[in-house]
């Protein structure tokens, strides 16, 4: 399956699922990631694979523990109130510690906020917006084909983990159309689920499995207490810290001033570095790609040898937090948040021309 | 005094014995439910190809006491959206039961239930009426009926204030998509057998793939209710079943 294609980010999705032999898609109409939720309706159904409309977010999660608990590949999308009535489940999956992925199409928040784009679930995605001091991995496309291969590389991280996986795009990731490879991604090869359910005599050992995400009475096998329960987790989220930073860097070797962004705002950051390098200004730009776990290395070598930092993202500062934590006070640091918008509608987006103002302001 | 019940009634083969006992309250009938569910599930031999999902309940943990896959406590209310995703995932031959309590299937839960009988998922949904929130220590619920005190309706549930009772089984049996709805009691060995049949024709229905199948069983809680089990039992046969009557409410081969 090596083709070139003209899709949107949201479709990059449904395709990049496909490459990762994703068994089960379930979902619920929200904007701006209808068409996500289309295309699994379109192509899952002809290839025999699961497809359902649920009846609301709250249920999609819930069919998506199931799922995930039968140890298939399983999949849902939404948008931003939707991701907030998935909290709940979400923290039963990081006890039960069960695979799946969930894609996060960003909108203008909070509340019903607008359809259109935002960045404004980042804490809540890279925190746990849920009870109880899980940890999702969090994958950030800024463009078609990375949505395309982030979700086949989430759909990995999940099953070497036992963990939810959030692939967070936006609506304008999620609706600008792109030239994207459809093309199977090859990862290191994972164990057997022996965890999953599936009726216990259809297993060589014929003794049951118990899921559960709660560590009470009865022990499980793989957290047979609360105090083991935790030092799973730990265990778990030290690893993935370790092992699991991604990044893409920009002309860090001769920079005064580094910007940081993930999303659609690291497209409009590095244009105005284009732009930025035209007039001769030396900048240079760290894009994370997992946004948990955070790149705080490279952020902080960078605060460390003075040069300066401009976060963009199309929020009040949420990565901002994340970035302040990697530099602390040892450098002079900005950001060009959802305040820069051209214009004061939900349209409104960040331009480069304004990221390279604030870079003028800070380097000459 | 277990020796002895054994002697005359004997354990379920799918009941595991924990090291450390678990105890219901006394007069509980979670473990009369679950022996209910266990011997069905040995007369139609399928604890090879059965997934139990706890829900929200004290009687969860009969989830973990049986000898089959089991998942819980799953998050309140939401058994049958997990359920219904592990039938269509998994093979067709695979069954799958949802154990919940009344306040988790028809309060938190009313979406997942009604959702999963309109859309006939091929599962089977077991709800333990005990007309109140038992684990949380006796508060009211959807199913409390009028007049039943309880800590949140300590003057009686007025119809005026707390409005009505829901009755599950009717409910369900209104949606197309349900192939069988009924509702059984554990008040004696009678009622017991007649629960049993229903538990067994619901999963039935599920096997031969027809559409989404509902048992309720009236259940007593003797210290929510601040009566001796005895009396309990009383209460079910002369004034529960006014409002929750027994029987078949729906009982069909194609939907």
């Amino acid at each position: 399956m090596e083709d070139m294609v003209f899709i949107d980010g949201n479709e990059a999705i449904g395709w990049g699922a496909l490459a990762a032999d994703c068994d089960g898609f379930f979902g619920y109409p929200i904007t701006p990631q209808n068409n996500i939720t289309e295309w699994f309706a379109a192509e899952f159904p002809k290839r025999n694979k699961v497809f359902v409309q649920t009846s609301s977010e709250t249920a999609s999660i819930n069919w998506l523990y199931g799922g995930a608990s039968a140890g298939k590949r399983v999949i849902t999308s939404t948008s931003s109130p939707g991701w907030s009535l998935m909290q709940e489940t979400l923290s039963h999956i990081g006890n039960t510690e069960v695979p799946c992925v969930i894609v996060l199409v960003q909108r203008g928040g909070p509340g019903q906020g607008t359809t259109r784009h935002g960045q404004m679930d980042y804490s809540s995605a890279t925190v746990g917006g849920g009870h109880g001091g899980y940890r999702n991995i969090v994958l950030a496309p800024y463009s078609a084909q990375e949505a395309h291969d982030l979700v086949q590389l989430a759909f990995h991280l999940a099953d070497k983990y036992r963990n939810a996986v959030i692939v967070l795009s936006d609506g304008i990731v999620g609706t600008t159309m792109e030239t994207v490879e459809l093309k199977k991604l090859e990862f290191e090869p994972l164990p057997e689920k022996d965890w999953a359910l599936k009726g216990k005599g259809k297993r060589e050992d014929r003794t049951r499995r118990i899921l559960t995400s709660a560590q009470g009475a009865v022990p499980s096998l793989r957290n047979p207490s609360y105090l083991a329960l935790q030092k799973t987790l730990s265990e778990k989220h030290q690893q993935i810290i370790k092992e699991e930073v991604r990044f893409d860097t920009y002309n860090l070797e001769d920079s005064d001033l580094v910007l940081v962004a993930y999303g659609y705002s690291a497209r409009v950051a590095l244009e105005a570095m284009h732009q930025a390098r035209e007039m001769g200004l030396k900048a240079g730009m760290i894009r994370p790609i997992t946004v948990w776990p955070f790149p705080y290395d490279p952020v902080k070598l960078q605060a460390k040898q003075g040069k300066k930092i401009l976060v963009v993202e199309d929020s009040l500062g949420q990565m901002l937090l994340d970035v302040e934590l990697a530099c602390g006070d040892r450098t002079e640091m900005e950001l060009v948040s959802c305040l820069e918008r051209h214009e004061p509608m939900e349209g409104g987006v960040i331009f480069p021309e304004v990221v390279l103002e604030k870079m003028k302001t800070m380097i000459q | 005094m277990t020796e002895n019940r054994d002697l005359v009634a004997g354990t379920p083969g799918l009941k595991i014995n924990l090291p450390v006992p678990l105890a219901f309250c006394q007069g509980c009938q979670h473990g009369s439910s679950a022996r209910a569910i266990w011997e069905s599930l040995e007369d139609l031999e399928l604890e090879d190809r059965l997934i139990w999902v706890g829900g929200v309940t004290c009687g969860t943990v009969s989830a973990f006491i049986s000898d089959v896959d089991a998942i819980g406590p799953v998050p309140h209310g939401r058994a049958p959206d997990i359920a219904s995703a592990m039938k269509r995932v998994l093979d067709k031959d695979t069954v799958i039961i949802t154990y919940q309590g009344d306040g988790d299937a028809v309060a938190i839960g009313t979406e997942s239930l009604v959702q999963a009988a309109a859309r006939a998922e091929r599962i089977t949904v077991i709800m333990v009426n005990n007309a109140n929130y038992g684990t949380t220590g006796g508060q009211m619920a959807p199913t409390t009926i009028i007049g039943q005190r309880t800590t949140t309706s300590p003057g009686g549930r007025g119809s005026n204030r707390e409005g009505f009772p829901i009755n599950a089984a009717e409910l369900v049996a209104g949606l197309r998509g349900t192939a069988y709805s009924a509702r059984g009691a554990l008040t004696s060995p009678a009622n017991y057998n007649k629960t049993k049949k229903y538990i067994k024709k619901a999963l039935q229905k599920q096997i031969d793939d027809i559409g989404f199948s509902f048992v309720e069983i009236l259940s007593a809680c003797p210290p929510n209710w601040g009566m001796a089990p005895v009396e309990c039992l009383k209460w079910i046969d002369n004034n529960l079943v006014n409002q929750y009557p027994l029987g078949e409410f729906k009982d069909v081969d194609t939907l």
